[in-house]
């Protein structure tokens, strides 16, 4: 079993909190494949979180294939994600390492950098 | 769409209002409120004191009568014999017989309501440890409220209607009572409305939000939509007034300090150009609409009642 911990200040969406906290438990292995999620109804005790939320971050699990409701008992881990590759390896890290080393050639200070990342983030991740 | 008329719409509708006012003497509390409430929501009244929330709890619990316009509690009008056994109304105060005991007051509940569930209401005194033999005039906050809430849901109602329920509680007791709120809401399916100045907690509790103003309707409809239509913008103010490119969208509020310009819109597709783009809060959207009385008011889809059966219903209107 897991809890929950919703963060009224940071922005994100109730329910993506519980998604990303599930996943999370997943990669962690606090959650394995048939742990029950808590019910709405706990969550709602626990953490006063709108029981819609909670169901809506359900659906959206098992629409991820994580979940499965079994109706009338709970909800269950069907499945564990696969571990993805570290990022460490990620060619994508050696590029970005690439950019900001010719950034700084280029001039620019952190200030800069980070006006840039954060204009990048804003097009490629709006919703983030 | 045939809206609540239907067979299967009878029950989709927990609250229906149209064209809804209240007149008190040469004062209009509340005016030409149009909206609709799904079943099963947890909707969260907010505004300022005096916008008219009060006014449309108190019509909602029959309390007060319509002036104008209609109001429907799951498919029945407010008027209707019907709907007094399917809702229950915990007024801020929440009156109690102080001389009465807990377990006296739960008899009284039994014997007035013909759908009584003993077992939701004992479970919910008992979960927080309420003494059955203490009279109720010596509880804590906390403690009475949790008795209401008892006898709020030991009526099973389907709408549960709350007026500032958390106000007044020291923390814990907030957090208690709210969880105790959110869970057996989740248990029964209870449509709950709930007034409250505290946003955070709507924020937390509520998936659909009425915000009035003014005794009309601001923002109606779900919160993740409503949210999900706004973005809060910062950029350099080069032009007079509103730059073209954030004019494109719905412009709710804007402000420019300096060179800094602010702006919470309504999206209208991509924002083009060298914005900062963030989600707001709901306090971010709410407070941008209360403040601006000028900016139109949002009502999600769902939110909006069906233009022909507000044709249909004509009549009713007439009566203004």
């Amino acid at each position: 079993m897991v809890e929950f911990r919703i963060d009224r200040h940071s922005g994100m969406a109730a329910y993506l909190q519980i998604v990303q906290q599930v996943q999370e438990a997943l990669r962690m292995g606090i959650l394995a494949e048939g742990d029950q999620l808590p019910t709405a109804a706990r969550v709602a005790r626990e953490t006063k979180l709108n029981p819609n939320t909670t169901l809506k971050a359900y659906r959206e699990l098992e629409h991820l294939g994580l979940v499965e409701p079994r109706p009338g008992v709970g909800t269950f881990v069907s499945a564990v994600p696969a571990q993805r590759s570290p990022l460490a390896d990620s060619p994508l890290r050696g590029e970005l390492a690439e950019w900001m080393r010719r950034a700084r050639v280029a001039g620019l200070d952190w200030g800069d950098v980070s006006a840039l990342i954060t204009a990048a983030r804003a097009e490629h991740f709006p919703a983030g | 769409m045939g809206g609540m008329r239907s067979a299967d719409g009878a029950g989709r509708w927990a609250m229906e209002a149209r064209g809804l006012g209240k007149r008190y003497g040469r004062n209009w509390a509340l005016r030409d409120c149009s909206f609709r409430l799904p079943a099963g929501a947890i909707c969260g009244l907010v505004g300022s004191n005096g916008a008219g929330k009060s006014t449309l709890l108190n019509m909602a619990a029959r309390l007060a009568r319509p002036t104008t316009g209609s109001l429907r509690i799951f498919g029945l009008p407010v008027t209707d014999p019907g709907v007094l056994t399917g809702y229950a109304f915990l007024a801020q105060d929440k009156p109690l017989f102080p001389r009465f005991t807990v377990e006296e007051t739960l008899r009284l509940g039994a014997e007035l309501n013909p759908r009584w569930d003993r077992a939701v209401a004992e479970r919910i005194v008992r979960s927080g440890k309420v003494p059955l033999g203490a009279r109720v005039g010596t509880l804590s906050g906390g403690q009475r409220s949790r008795v209401a809430l008892a006898l709020a849901f030991g009526k099973r109602p389907e709408l549960l209607l709350l007026d500032e329920p958390l106000a007044e509680l020291d923390p814990l007791s907030q957090h208690e009572i709210a969880g105790l709120l959110m869970a057996e809401a989740a248990e029964q399916g209870t449509t709950v409305v709930m007034s409250s100045h505290q946003l955070s907690d709507v924020a937390t509790m509520c998936d659909h939000l009425l915000a009035v103003s003014e005794g009309r309707v601001r923002l109606a409809g779900e919160v993740d939509e409503l949210l999900g239509a706004h973005r809060l913008v910062t950029g350099a103010h080069l032009v007079e007034g509103v730059p073209p490119q954030i004019a494109r969208h719905a412009v709710v509020e804007s402000r420019a300090v300096g060179r800094q310009f602010t702006a919470l819109i309504q999206t209208r597709g991509p924002v083009e150009g060298d914005w900062k783009v963030t989600a707001p809060s709901l306090e971010e959207v709410l407070l941008g609409y209360l403040r601006s009385p000028g900016t139109p008011a949002l009502l999600t889809a769902d939110a909006q009642v069906d233009d022909e059966d507000r044709g249909a219903r004509g009549e009713e209107e007439a009566a203004a």
